[in-house]
């Protein structure tokens, strides 16, 4: 009987390469996918460009560089660069708050932290990744904006006043420096946990060796750990700067609005994301959305660019890597 | 050339005691930074959880809002949740079949090339802000004519869902250990049957918790419903061809309200989203470390 089981396929005609119709299909299936989610990316692309293309092609580049945004029938005219500015100095910002924080808290866990506390730590910073950007905010107008302009910022604003960032406080409640700190808390967890992993992927040996030669823990860190994970912190940074470029509703909610460029930080303003999260139900015209539709068109092209700097990052250093370990074996 | 530095600089004894010092500081900042950490988010939950707490109740899930009114009838915000349902239920089911079977093509049919060129594509996509996700999906079907929907809100999330299910379901496949295909393929088991009876069984606890993961993610968003699903009445309808409320949303315009009645009903229904994300996130944590020991077949 058994052996019935085992010999069966033999007495099946043997034809070369049987092709199953089940084989085709599912080829032709997950084939269509895959083509599908590729051919996706261009639709969008190309949908945003066709959305623009009213206001591309009366405003031109010229709108980049232009600071108006004038809804009123008949004097209807439209410009990025106080977006740009308002999404370029949030970022910034934001980056330069968290990076510090988020190298510190992964060199926190990687080096310095007790192995009982590392596993929740850790589990911590990820919940706060998991907290969606409206929760976050709801947080930010009601609670955050208040607190900062009660104490920070009039206390900045006293003591550092001559230097144009610390400028008066806006009597509105909501401000650029509410969202920067948003953003930051936003980009905090994406980078520190990127950053644990590049620091637990330094060799233990290289490691020991700095500390078998007699340098302090933070010497360690600094001729050895750093130079190792450089370019995935790099990557690291990018991707948390792509973070905050795109981030829409927890900026809409905190920065209030207004079309000023201004370098205090203190007052309302509007980034590429928030204006157009800002005008989803006032757009009246048809030129205006198509406008509106040109800022996501510059925020579509600014988030490419960072993405694949970061990939570009990514591959280069582990072809590095790659290189120094083979070279060692 | 840097540890060689340092060698240099370890002989010079009275030196220690000033680079021991500058040690200690850098390991309470990095101490400092840590709790700086743990503090946001401390603050953050014990903000949404006091106030949550104490606003909710059964009428937030039961009871639909009234609009343009300062009664103080008991309101909720039943439209949105059981929008948020139906909208991300949809939405699951556009993105997994389609990850799946991105992930199946790339993992276990795609030449390397296509494999290389795809991959990069789902990472474009990943990397493309949500808002502009929804003033796509605004363009190709919303403005066009049929105004908006919750289908197309569903959309737009399941544009989201998209890369992260194939993500997570490429990495589970490839751990898959092949010897089981080739066991498999070797007695005469044709490819299409291998792969969706020795290999995806193998792979759908990892699936299932990259599943878990987005829905928790796509939950909480927003932005491409703004423009896809937000223009809506206070009826609470389960119908995905009208435009849905969803509880991201209704936090959203609450928060910009100046009435401290709408902000209690925006931090209840943030508590109870971010208590769904919070299950969900554990769930998936849970599911993890049980799907790893089963693809190593232990």
């Amino acid at each position: 009987m058994a052996s019935l089981d085992v010999t069966e396929p033999a007495r099946r005609p043997f034809s070369g390469r049987r092709v199953h119709l089940g084989d085709l299909l599912l080829q032709g299936l997950a084939g269509a996918a895959a083509a599908g989610a590729t051919a996706l990316v261009l639709l969008i692309a190309w949908k945003v460009v066709d959305g623009a293309h009213p206001s591309i092609s009366k405003f031109g580049l010229g709108f980049i560089v232009h600071d108006v945004w004038n809804p009123v029938s008949g004097r209807e005219a439209y410009g990025a660069a106080s977006f740009l500015f308002g999404t370029v100095i949030t970022s910034f910002f934001a980056l330069l708050l968290a990076t510090p924080l988020a190298i510190g808290i992964a060199l926190f866990l990687t080096e310095l932290a007790p192995r009982v506390v590392r596993g929740p730590v850790t589990a911590l910073v990820e919940t706060l990744a998991a907290v969606p950007s409206v929760v976050i905010g709801l947080w930010g107008i009601l609670v955050l904006g208040p607190a900062l302009r009660g104490n920070i910022e009039s206390w900045l604003h006293s003591g550092l006043g001559w230097i144009p960032l610390f400028g008066a406080p806006s009597a509105a409640g909501a401000s650029i420096f509410t969202a920067i700190v948003v953003l930051a808390i936003m980009i905090l967890p994406i980078v520190s946990s990127i950053s644990r992993e590049l620091f637990l992927g330094v060799p233990h040996e290289l490691k020991e060796g700095a500390l078998a030669l007699g340098t302090t823990r933070w010497e360690m860190v600094r001729g050895v750990m750093f130079p190792y994970a450089r370019g995935g912190i790099a990557a690291a940074l990018i991707l948390g700067l792509g973070r905050a470029m795109g981030e829409a509703i927890a900026v809409t909610q905190v920065i209030g609005g207004g079309t000023v460029i201004s370098w205090n930080l203190f007052n309302q303003g509007d980034t590429l994301a928030s204006k157009i999260a800002a005008e989803y139900q006032g757009a009246t015209s048809n030129l205006e959305v198509a406008s509106l539709i040109y800022l996501g068109l510059i925020l579509l092209v600014l988030s490419l660019i960072a993405n694949s700097v970061a990939q570009l990052i990514v591959r280069r250093v582990a072809r590095t890597h790659g290189v120094t370990r083979g070279g060692r074996g | 050339m840097s540890v060689h530095g340092m060698t240099e600089r370890t002989l010079n004894v009275p030196d220690l005691q000033r680079r021991q010092l500058f040690n200690r500081g850098m390991e309470v900042i990095a101490w400092l930074a840590a709790l700086i950490a743990i503090a946001i988010l401390v603050v953050v939950v014990y903000s949404v959880g006091r106030r949550g707490w104490t606003e909710l109740n059964f009428n937030l899930l039961t009871k639909a809002p009234i609009p343009f009114s300062f009664t103080n009838a008991p309101q909720g915000l039943s439209n949105a949740f059981a929008g948020t349902l139906v909208i991300v239920a949809i939405a699951t089911a556009m993105a997994l079949p389609v990850g799946i079977l991105v992930a199946i093509y790339l993992n276990e049919f795609a030449p390397p090339a296509i494999r290389n060129g795809v991959g990069m594509a789902l990472d474009v996509l990943a990397g493309v802000p949500a808002i502009v996700i929804g003033i796509f999906v605004y363009g190709l079907l919303v403005a066009g004519g049929g105004g908006q929907s919750g289908l197309k809100g569903s959309f737009a999330l399941g544009i989201l869902m998209l890369p992260f299910v194939a993500r997570t379901t490429i990495e589970v496949l490839a751990l898959v250990p092949n010897s089981l295909r080739e066991a498999s393929l070797g007695l005469g088991v044709p490819q299409w049957r291998t792969t969706l009876s020795i290999v995806l069984p193998r792979a759908i606890g990892g699936i299932l918790t990259g599943t878990v993961l987005a829905v928790a993610r796509v939950a909480g968003e927003t932005a491409p419903l703004l423009f896809t699903s937000s223009l809506v009445g206070a009826k609470t309808s389960w119908n995905p061809l009208h435009a849905l409320q969803t509880v991201p949303v209704a936090i959203f315009e609450l928060s910009e309200s100046p009435d401290p009645k709408d902000h209690a009903r925006a931090w209840a229904a943030a508590f109870v989203l971010l208590l769904f994300i919070l299950f969900a996130s554990l769930t998936a944590r849970w599911l993890a470390t049980r799907s790893a020991r089963k693809i190593a077949g232990r």
